[in-house]
């Protein structure tokens, strides 16, 4: 082996272990003791005879469970992604059980956002506030969230315009996946040419500018039909669709940052020695990619793309706010809020109800990533608290017997 | 080294002491330390981590005295405690560890200091040697500069003081042009030369505790014996007491004067050095001690034979060695004739000749061991043989096919006929993968076995490698090291090959696993009659397992022949260097050993 290779996996090698809190290797216990009575190289007592084995300690959390099982277990205990998680899943489930999806109707008594109702009570917010919180009794009332001025419902339309964005977040992410991943993982398994033209293609699609590129999407969607001369059924299932072309859009040239995270784990993974050893076992190309390697980047991948998808949530909010996405008649919650913020004096619930829900929408998912983040990485070790620790210390003080018992348990003799 | 070479002037103002010139003031808790005097008092030492909501015990009850100028060892295998033990005296257990109990350095309590107090004792008053120089030591700054660092942190110095003080070091332990090396980056430097370095910065604070945490396990043999030669002499220049912490009992033979044995984190058994290795009385020593491959075990009836005659062939200039002469009639399981294996160029890195004109032989059936220190190209020749590697020149055939120029889609069938183990189970099994699947992939892939079929190999491959059918489903982070090498026997195994390499396959595994592992891979070898290229880096290993050995250095062969003769009487030098070099778990073995390999060297010398 070349030095090269042995101080890379040293230094792999210290990683893991740090991340063990310096105990070895994670194995199992049990089975451990298990070898090494079927050796029978035992000649006296084997439980005086034999250790305890590598790894311990750690073998304890990790055993019998599966790496996505693990990853599960951290995600879980990561608080602020559960409530990413469940607040994500109450929003999506309020908005499509209003305003339906696809062609099925929801349950909200208005189904099209762009109808015009006559103007209630001036358009001010229906929903009242239960009495212990300062309100007049809780009531949802037709227009929860207020109507502007020509009578629009703002409720339909937030609700509406949250489908637009998580539709947009969804798409985005698959499409980065797709071409992310297969661009990463060509260019890293197969370096050398491939890898030089992928990559600089990379580079020139980074240059591309974000915004520029929204803009003249959004223009061209609206002037390329007419001046292709097509039919206005066209035209309309266009704009109806603009969401998906605008995501679709966004997914082209947002790419890259996994491509080169992709290439990156793929440059260092091709090296291990389980790629060898798949090789020699007589693995195609295809099979080491998919197979062996791709697995071993799902972390990588999955917290980037759903860090990824929180921004698209904003930008998308961005684009649509300068006029430069989604445009009438879909809605987004950007155009509300650039619709309405002339109105922000006389009727802020227009304004705030959009904004809500944005925050909401990003910091979710942000959570979600971040939960997901650390529970990939291994480095990121649980330290208890001061207060479980004592707790544990006065239990240990009060039944001694317990804690041999779990020692000779471990001990496993 | 002497007490008053260039005399700085702090230390013509001030006090100075000690086997270095010009130290700067010590904190008051600190006396001067004579030999024989009693540094460090532990008592009852426990260390505890706190793992899934439970409080679990790495060590308990250690209790122990080390005077100054001595060497305890603390034997175990990994697992067992010895390292978080010593650890817990500079208080760097990780986050969820905890010690308790009681361990003083001269009077001060060690166990619960923390903040600045704790910091003037590390470095200062006890310092440690990491097992793995390249990491500890930061590749972003100079060799040099890490110990000047160390200097002006714990002494109010000047710089270019600080610079001549480390020269100084650098002189005590041995590296060549100091000078230069001052201003060489860790890459620049070989292991043996990082390890020092290592050991200067250790040594620049006259510590009066020093912590060796495995110096030499990640080192070669040859390299290993220097460095534990150097750290025997330091022992006579310096008034430290040394704690050595290791798994292998060679070293403890030639260093230690008292043992600490550990096992499940409690200590089985404490004695002097004689005691441990004369007359072990747990039997857990005593496993320990039968577990270490004792180099010459193996060849002792064979060499009483005077009348052999010594047939091995040596390397005379610049000619390679010949082919090993051997029967017409059979077909050769492995065959180089005149090979040379090149590492492809990369980007502009040009192509790198690992191994030159290498002329090797391997008969079906047999076992043929190759050794070398690290970067002699033994693992080069494994891979080509495998076609990892592509072969440039001369010619490489397995069970009689030439693969030499063959393409990606004529190796497949080839595939078929070789199996290999690779040195670091960790890292051959996809972690992602359940270890069933790992074994039957080979099988997948060549017979096209699914389903039940697929299955019921797998399963009979575990018993064969004596792993409870149970394991199919677990993940390789799920196993002990010893574990994932029998899964990667297994799997080398799984499609009957005809040709085994074996590269390293139990050097990364402590030695009660290693022998486990090599008795298994004994056992196989008998059953299924495979041959073998054995690499390893340890010749007692080798010894053990192989009929013939091939030596190696930088890339050429320099000796083939019957093991007994390589053994007993090897002719070339280098291979009764690296002979010389092989510690013995044996103390009084080992003294004399050392002394044949300083008269061996001095011959080279002179």
């Amino acid at each position: 082996m070349s030095n090269n290779d042995n101080e890379q996996f040293d230094l792999n090698e210290l990683e893991d272990r740090r991340g063990q809190g310096g105990l070895g290797d994670s194995t199992v216990q049990g089975t451990t003791e298990a070898a090494d009575a079927i050796d029978g190289h035992l000649e006296h007592d084997p439980a005086e005879a034999v250790g305890r084995g590598e790894g311990v300690g750690e073998a304890i959390e990790v055993e019998g469970l599966s790496q996505g099982k693990i990853v599960l277990r951290r995600f879980v205990r990561h608080i602020g992604a559960l409530f990413g998680l469940a607040t994500i899943i109450i929003i999506a489930l309020l908005s499509f059980l209003t305003m339906g999806i696809g062609g099925i109707d929801g349950l909200w008594h208005v189904q099209d956002p762009n109808s015009t109702p006559p103007v209630v009570n001036g358009g001010r917010p229906t929903l009242g506030l239960p009495t212990w919180l300062g309100g007049d009794g809780f009531q949802i009332g037709p227009y929860p969230f207020g109507q502007n001025t020509i009578g629009n419902d703002n409720f339909a339309q937030v609700m509406t315009g949250i489908q637009t964005s998580l539709i947009v977040m969804f798409v985005l992410g698959v499409v980065v996946l797709l071409i992310g991943t297969t661009i990463g993982s060509l260019s890293g398994y197969y370096r050398g040419k491939l890898d030089n033209v992928l990559m600089r293609f990379t580079d020139l699609v980074i240059t591309l500018p974000v915004i520029v590129l929204g803009a003249v999407l959004g223009k061209m969607i609206y002037t390329l039909p007419t001046k292709w001369g097509w039919s206005d059924e066209t035209k309309a299932l266009i704009q109806r669709w603009m969401p998906v072309e605008l995501a679709l859009a966004l997914g082209l040239i947002l790419w890259p940052g996994l491509a080169r995270l992709v290439r990156s784990e793929f440059l260092s993974l091709r090296e291990r020695e389980f790629v060898d050893s798949a090789r020699v076992a007589g693995a195609t190309n295809f099979r080491i990619i998919t197979k062996h390697i791709l697995p071993n980047t799902m972390g990588v991948i999955v917290v980037n793309i759903t860090l990824l998808m929180s921004a698209s949530v904003v930008l998308e909010t961005a684009l649509s706010f300068l006029g430069f996405g989604i445009n009438y008649p879909s809605i987004s919650l950007g155009g509300l809020i650039s619709a309405n913020q002339s109105a922000f004096d006389t009727r802020p619930w227009l304004f705030w109800w959009p904004g809500i829900f944005i925050i909401l929408l990003a910091l979710s998912v942000n959570f979600i990533g971040d939960g997901l983040r650390d529970a990939f990485d291994p480095r990121t070790k649980r330290v208890p608290s001061q207060r479980k620790l004592d707790r544990a210390a006065h239990r240990a003080h009060m039944d001694t017997r317990t804690t041999t018992a779990t020692a000779s348990g471990l001990g496993g003799n | 080294m002497t007490t008053e070479t260039p005399t700085s002037p702090e230390s013509a103002s001030g006090e100075h002491r000690g086997w270095l010139s010009g130290r700067g003031e010590k904190t008051a808790a600190n006396t001067e330390v004579r030999k024989g005097d009693v540094i460090l008092d532990v008592d009852d030492l426990a260390v505890n981590f706190w793992v899934g909501g439970d409080w679990f015990n790495a060590a308990t009850g250690l209790t122990y005295q080390l005077k100054a100028g001595e060497v305890l060892a603390i034997v175990g295998e990994s697992g067992s405690g010895k390292t978080q033990s010593a650890m817990s005296l500079i208080g760097l257990l990780p986050p969820n560890g905890r010690a308790s109990g009681s361990a003083k350095l001269k009077g001060t309590e060690l166990i619960g200091l923390t903040g600045a107090p704790m910091r003037r004792i590390r470095g200062n008053e006890i310092a440690v040697i990491f097992q793995e120089p390249m990491t500890a030591l930061n590749p972003l700054y100079t060799c040099g500069f890490q110990i000047v660092e160390t200097l002006r942190t714990h002494f109010i110095m000047g710089p270019k003081e600080a610079k001549a003080r480390a020269l100084e070091l650098m002189r005590l332990v041995e590296i060549p042009e100091p000078e230069v090396r001052f201003n060489s980056y860790p890459h620049q430097l070989s292991g043996g030369q990082r390890q020092r370095i290592m050991i200067a910065q250790a040594l620049s604070c006259e510590p009066k505790l020093l912590i060796a945490d495995e110096p030499t396990t990640a080192l070669d043999v040859t390299v290993q014996a220097e460095i534990l030669k150097l750290m025997r002499d330091l022992r006579e220049r310096v008034d430290a007491g040394i704690i050595l912490i290791t798994h292998d009992m060679g070293v403890v033979a030639d260093m230690a004067d008292r043992i600490i044995v550990m096992r499940n984190g409690q200590v089985v058994e404490h004695g002097t050095s004689n005691d441990i290795f004369n007359n072990p009385t747990h039997p857990y020593t005593k496993q320990l001690l039968a577990a270490v491959p004792h180099l010459g075990a193996h060849t002792s009836e064979a060499a009483e034979d005077s009348t052999r005659r010594v047939s091995t062939l040596v390397r005379e200039g610049d000619a390679p060695v010949p082919l090993t002469p051997g029967n017409e009639g059979v077909v050769p399981a492995l065959l180089m004739e005149e090979a040379s294996i090149e590492y492809p160029k990369q980007g502009r890195k040009p192509a790198f000749r690992a191994a030159h004109k290498v002329n090797l032989r391997i008969d079906p059936g047999e076992v043929v061991g190759l050794v070398g220190e690290s970067g002699s190209g033994k693992t080069t020749i494994g891979r080509a043989a495998v076609a990892l590697l592509p072969v440039v020149e001369g010619k490489l055939s397995v069970a009689g096919r030439d693969i030499t120029d063959a393409k990606h889609r004529d190796l497949l069938p080839f595939r078929k006929e070789v199996g290999i183990v690779f040195q670091d189970p960790g890292s051959s099994l996809n972690p992602r993968l359940p270890v069933g699947e790992s074994i039957g992939e080979p099988l997948y892939l060549h017979q096209k076995l699914r389903g039940k079929e697929l299955s019921n190999r797998v399963e009979a491959l575990l018993d064969s490698v004596q792993l409870p059918r149970s394991m199919r489903n677990r993940y390789p982070h799920e196993l002990s090291g010893g574990q994932r090498q029998r899964i990667g026997i297994a799997r080398a195994l799984s499609l009957q090959p005809k040709l085994l390499i074996a590269d390293e396959p139990t050097s990364a595994l402590d030695v009660s696993v290693q022998a486990q592992v090599l008795k298994l891979f004994q056992n196989l070898q008998e059953e299924y009659g495979f041959a073998c290229l054995f690499i390893s880096h340890d010749l007692a290993v080798v010894e053990m397992l192989s009929e013939r050995i091939a030596v190696m250095r930088n890339g050429h062969l320099v000796e083939v022949g019957d093991t007994v003769d390589i053994v007993r009487n090897p002719q070339h030098e280098y291979t009764q260097r690296l002979l010389a070099a092989v510690p013995v778990p044996d103390p009084d073995e080992q003294r004399k050993r050392r002394e044949l390999r300083d008269a061996i060297l001095a011959d080279v010398v002179s």
